[in-house]
């Protein structure tokens, strides 16, 4: 039964090598990959509901048992992330298939938008450190290809510095890897804790800690995001969507594993660090917001302040702030590629990018006015929208934990976003309407469809919080009681014989 | 050993930063994998140079030598091999289209 644990990783890549040989066939392609996401979505759904009843499941590869072999571990928070994740990918890919064009569809767009997402798969259930390293590059390589996709001139330009920071960020991994093996002397995620457990507040494996968060706060955008707005405004529209939803996330789920798990000691240091990096990415994310006039420069700013947002959750720490975090990073997922599409197809039906040349919007295109009015209020919290219970736990564990300068600086950001956004809509969508009904660009219903499912999605996921409730309480859980993880990992044997030494 | 190793991958990665500081789209693409070099050989030296044995139970008493940094180091050089290419090709398209490879002048500017 737990053998169903690989197909996520295993499926998107079969397919995509698949893909690679009918390259001419692009409905097959099409149609291969959509299926694809969805099936993965089944699984990881039959997973969820299988660790309810068996607890968190494993897989050891080829039968090395651990913390001797590779292995592939379910918890419900991975599985959540992944089921998430791979939903949000078949709607990209709807959107990519209308928009994107026969010349990219026939440059294996396909195989490179599975393998990405085989990657962050990957990333999401693996249980050995090093493992997730070579998961990163999966992915991370099939973004390199996506991103120049297209070979504009700035679009290369960008693509080469967002190449160069992901580089050095992999050899800062590398080294970080290198020094934790050194020092503690195995790369599996659960034995990790228990000798770290063992070993207490040793500097040595706090500095490596510290390493571990430069790597992963360069990956999902925290302080270190000076690469991301210019990299996430050059690709085309359903890419940009794909890397808002999903890249930044994989950083932010491996520093929820990294500083939950590996690291329980010497919290004050890492945690203090962390609360930090959040609050003036929240801060600096907001300044940017405010002061964008491109509608992508905005929409970037925004996925900082939601890093932001998730990373001040991480580092309150208390049940209900982790709770928050599985709920909020979901949410995310769903809101930034629905923000990122729209602001696609505005810059689509328009041809501009800066607000002030935009103006009346909604009439022409009234229902994507109102999707556009939706995604503003999702992204801003309002009940019963996706963002409201995510902030309201984060907001509970902040008061809890009596960290009440990151609970100030988190609901002053949900103003900010509203603001930001709201300039967006009250700019170009409202007032004088610039384009005549005869120079109307039509905007076809198949290319609104992605953003009505989106639409769907944020509705589903706040209006069905009590439906997920179960599934994010149990991910909570196993994230605050790490035993509970190492348990289901070593089988209870390990711990015994570790402590008996 | 170790400390001989340990300098060496020290002056690498003195060479690779100096390489990826530079102006130069081709050094800051070599720099990249000079950087790699040093991280590989930081893993090997990290799980111990060679002291034992192979590590095949049967062939011999032990001690034997911890085998794991070699695959380790084996799947990050592939990697690294893979993406030093990829880079070196996105290099060469950006240059051509670009007209440059000088960083300064690949900066942009802020009003695109």
């Amino acid at each position: 039964m737990s053998n169903i644990i690989v197909l996520p990783l295993i499926v998107p890549v079969i397919t995509a090598i698949l893909l690679v040989f009918i390259r001419e066939h692009v409905m097959l392609q099409r149609i291969i990959s959509l299926v694809t996401f969805v099936f993965v979505a089944i699984v990881s759904m039959v997973l969820l509901n299988e660790i309810q009843v068996q607890g968190v499941l494993r897989i050891d590869f080829s039968g090395w048992l651990p913390p001797f072999g590779i292995l592939f571990v379910a918890d419900s928070f991975a599985m959540l992330l992944v089921l998430v994740a791979n939903i949000v990918s078949a709607i990209c890919v709807l959107y990519a298939i209308f928009t994107i064009g026969e010349r990219a569809e026939k440059m294996y767009f396909y195989p490179f938008v599975l393998l990405m997402v085989a990657g962050v798969n990957g990333s999401f259930l693996t249980g050995d450190i090093f493992n997730l390293f070579v998961c990163f590059e999966v992915m991370l390589l099939a973004s390199y290809a996506l991103i120049s996709l297209g070979g504009e001139k700035i679009q290369l330009r960008e693509a080469l510095k967002y190449v160069l920071i992901n580089i050095v960020a992999s050899w800062i991994f590398l080294v970080a890897l290198a020094f934790l093996y050194g020092t503690i002397g195995t790369l599996n995620m659960a034995h990790i804790s228990v000798r770290v457990t063992e070993t207490g507040a040793d500097p040595l494996i706090t500095t490596v800690a510290l390493i571990f968060l430069v790597v992963f706060s360069l990956k999902a955008g925290l302080l270190l995001f000076f690469w991301l707005p210019g990299s996430y405004s050059v690709p085309p529209t359903a890419v940009a969507a794909l890397f808002a939803a999903l890249l930044t996330k994989v950083g932010i789920y491996a520093l929820v594993r990294t500083f939950t798990l590996l690291f329980p000691n010497n919290t004050e240091v890492t945690h203090t660090v962390l609360a930090g990096m959040a609050g003036i990415t929240i801060i600096a994310g907001c300044m940017g917001a405010l002061a964008g006039r491109d509608v992508r420069t905005i929409a970037s700013y925004n996925v900082l302040i939601g890093v932001g947002f998730i990373v001040a959750g991480l580092a309150i720490g208390t049940e209900s702030a982790l709770q928050g975090v599985t709920y909020y990073l979901m949410h995310d997922m769903v809101a930034k590629a629905m923000l990122f599409l729209a602001v696609g197809t505005m810059i689509y039906v328009t041809g501009e990018t800066v607000i002030d040349n935009m103006s009346g919007l909604i009439r022409n295109y009234p229902l994507f006015g109102w999707l556009f009015f939706l995604v503003m209020c999702s992204l801003a919290g309002i009940p019963p929208l996706s963002g409201f219970l995510g902030k309201v736990l984060i907001g509970q564990g902040a008061i809890e934990g009596g960290n009440f300068v990151l609970l100030g600086l988190g609901f002053l950001s949900s103003l900010v976003v509203l603001y930001s956004l709201l300039r967006i809509f009250l700019s170009s969508f409202f007032g004088e309407t610039i384009i005549s009904l005869e120079d109307e660009k039509p905007l076809p219903k198949r290319i609104v469809l992605p953003l009505v499912l989106l639409a769907a999605c944020t509705i589903g996921l706040g209006a069905g919080a009590e439906l997920m409730a179960p599934y994010v309480t149990d991910a909570a859980e196993t994230l605050y009681t790490p035993s509970i993880y190492i348990d289901a990992v070593l089988d209870g044997q390990m711990w015994q014989g570790e402590v008996n030494e | 050993m170790e400390s001989l190793i340990l300098i060496l991958v020290g002056v690498l990665v003195a060479v690779g930063t100096y390489l990826i500081l530079s102006k130069q789209l081709l050094r800051v693409i070599l720099g990249t994998a000079v950087l790699s070099h040093a991280a590989h050989l930081l893993i090997l030296t990290m799980g111990g140079l060679k002291k034992g044995d192979v590590p095949l139970l049967g062939e011999s008493e032990g001690p034997y030598t911890d085998a794991l940094p070699q695959a380790l180091i084996l799947t990050a050089i592939v990697i690294s091999f893979a993406v030093t290419a990829f880079v070196l090709v996105l290099g060469y398209r950006t240059y051509k289209t670009n007209g440059t490879g000088d960083f300064d002048e690949l900066r942009g500017t802020s009003d695109e």
